[in-house]
């Protein structure tokens, strides 16, 4: 079962709910689909054994046979190549590999070239089978490091997704194709607002999901009066607590620090194979 | 005019809380919400909509069903993976690049415009702002991010405001960049959590790459006094400014509750803290 961990807001909870549940399960694939910001490992611990750079290709012109017509900047819906009198300017970082500048071109004079964007590092912890990607600095497009990571979901095991927040492009890409997702929210007011975002997506891709409220107490009831509303099913409550917002700085996830929480997180597992299973 | 970023790497160490108390104590600024994925800053300043005006992102492809042969080379051809065999187009990973309009060789396909949200202009209690809404599961949050940051401008110009106070989102990638190319000043918010400070290096990273100015303010300081001294170590040795060391505080989330802003709705040490901070902000601009 391939489950993710979505949020809408930033810092509800989603890294911790889906490190202690990877941990928590026997011989999961845990992945961290955050490639601008992977924080899994920051608690996960595990030993990078090997990397591997992500490669998307850019147009290389050849300017023997180029006569600078302007076709290829024409059709390219990116602005990442522009021609002028008498030279052709690549922006290999707006560049979405689409091939069209070549199609176009009448002089056969587009050639490809690999550009690394990213990497994407392996390693292994207490049976968890672990990946996460690192997009580059400066570089724009998380996409293909997301679209690398998900062609390593492992459909035999138990897949867990950690997605970034928001709810546009990188999210829509690391949850699309789970059995099931997870929703992280904060009993606020700024939480209940994105997760409304949030059930929107997963709705329009057509996942069954439920909601997790983290740091419950710290606000008020509206995201329990939502989610009844909506018949969408509360899977978990964290409460907030400063022990475990301790644990957290420190990196210890926390069903490590508070026992009692591995077995919470194992009814979790339970909970989300029998919510799918309706 | 100046204009300032709010940005964190990480999400949910309070850029948002400390933008809109920044609205508050800025005496003649225009703000910009350029969270456009999540955005929450209108929650807390509750803008009256003068201008709507209707984003389009991306083209997307249609196929017209009549006349298509089936082909498949729209299929062959299309490198996102949009094109299903029976030649439909799922809209959700097209990128718009026009391909498969290209190679169609009975016209079939055309590209549209997509709906991709709304960008507004408001005013508030604090002051005009620029805001936008992407809607469901469209893509070009970058593009989006472009198109408020140039309302804000003309907002600005318009009103005769010499500062712009954005409110960026988390991550490093396309929409954050966006939000922070030729501003003045970035402020990144981080907390005392391992967590954070892997993102704050990242992000630090990346607005030296873009060149733009960055100081640190490092909210909920007294969670884990030892990671704060880690942070104020590594911007010492990395020549950062360290502009405001804020306590942990339940009236952030009762303002929120309240929508009011941390300063309208307690003078505590908090919000104190945070004035003095806006004091040394402005200075930094100024300079």
């Amino acid at each position: 079962m391939i489950i993710s961990v979505a949020s809408g807001k930033g810092g509800t909870g989603k890294t911790t709910v889906a490190t202690n549940l990877a941990l928590s399960i026997e011989n999961a694939q845990f992945i961290d689909c955050d490639v601008e910001e992977p924080n899994a490992n920051v608690f996960l611990k595990a030993k990078i054994k090997d990397s591997k750079n992500v490669l998307v290709i850019v147009p290389d012109v050849d300017k023997n046979k180029c006569d600078y017509c302007g076709k290829c900047s024409e059709f390219c819906m990116y602005n990442a190549i522009a021609v002028v009198p008498s030279n052709v300017l690549v922006f290999p970082d707006l560049c979405h590999s689409c091939k069209g500048c070549e199609l176009v071109c009448p002089r056969d004079a587009i050639n490809w070239q690999k550009r690394s964007v990213g990497k994407i590092e392996h390693g292994q912890k207490n049976g968890i089978d672990f990946y996460h990607g690192l997009l580059n600095i400066g570089e724009i497009m998380a996409i293909p490091v997301i679209k690398a990571l998900k062609k390593l979901v492992d459909p035999a095991k138990d897949v867990i997704l950690d997605a970034p927040p928001g709810t546009s492009c990188p999210v829509i890409e690391t949850i699309g194709g789970s059995d099931y997702c997870v929703l992280v929210t904060e009993p606020t007011a700024f939480g209940l607002h994105d997760l409304k975002l949030a059930v929107e997506v997963v709705k329009r891709l057509s996942i069954s999901f439920g909601v997790i409220i983290n740091c419950d107490g710290i606000g008020d009831n509206r995201v329990d009066d939502f989610c009844n509303e909506q018949k969408i099913p509360i899977l978990l409550k964290i409460p907030h607590s400063m022990e475990i917002a301790q644990l957290y700085s420190k990196g210890i996830p926390f069903i490590d620090g508070i026992p009692e929480w591995d077995k919470k997180f194992k009814d979790l597992y339970k909970t989300i194979k029998k919510e799918k299973g309706k | 005019m100046k204009q300032l970023t709010v940005i964190s790497g990480k999400g949910g160490t309070g850029k948002t809380s400390i933008t809109a108390a920044f609205a508050s104590l800025a005496k003649n600024a225009v703000f910009a919400d350029c969270d456009v994925d999540a955005a929450d800053l209108h929650l807390i300043l509750k803008p009256k909509i003068i201008k709507t005006m209707q984003f389009h992102g991306l083209k997307r492809a249609v196929v017209d069903k009549d006349t298509c042969i089936d082909c498949k080379k729209c299929y062959d051809h299309c490198v996102f993976g949009a094109i299903d065999e029976g030649i439909n187009i799922i809209t959700e990973s097209c990128e718009g690049c026009g391909v498969c309009e290209y190679v169609c060789p009975v016209d079939a396909i055309q590209m549209v415009d997509r709906d991709s949200g709304y960008a507004y202009l408001s005013e508030t209690r604090f002051g005009p702002m620029a805001h936008a809404a992407l809607n469901t599961a469209e893509e070009a949050s970058g593009k989006l991010v472009t198109v408020v940051r140039n309302n804000a401008i003309e907002l600005a110009e318009n009103n005769n405001k010499n500062l712009i106070i954005i409110d960026g989102p988390p991550g490093i990638g396309c929409p954050v960049i966006a939000s922070i190319t030729d501003v003045d000043l970035v402020l990144i918010v981080t907390e005392p959590t391992l967590s954070a400070i892997h993102d704050l290096e990242r992000i630090l990273g990346v607005a030296k790459h873009f060149d733009v100015p960055a100081i640190v303010c490092i909210n909920k300081y007294d969670i884990n006094i030892d990671n704060t001294q880690n942070i104020k170590q590594y911007c010492l040795k990395n020549n950062i400014e360290i502009v405001g060391e804020l306590p942990y505080d339940v009236n952030v989330t009762k303002a929120m509750i309240n929508e009011k802003t941390i300063v309208e709705f307690s003078d505590d040490d908090l919000s104190k803290k945070i004035k003095k901070m806006w004091g040394e902000i402005e200075e930094i601009l100024i300079k």
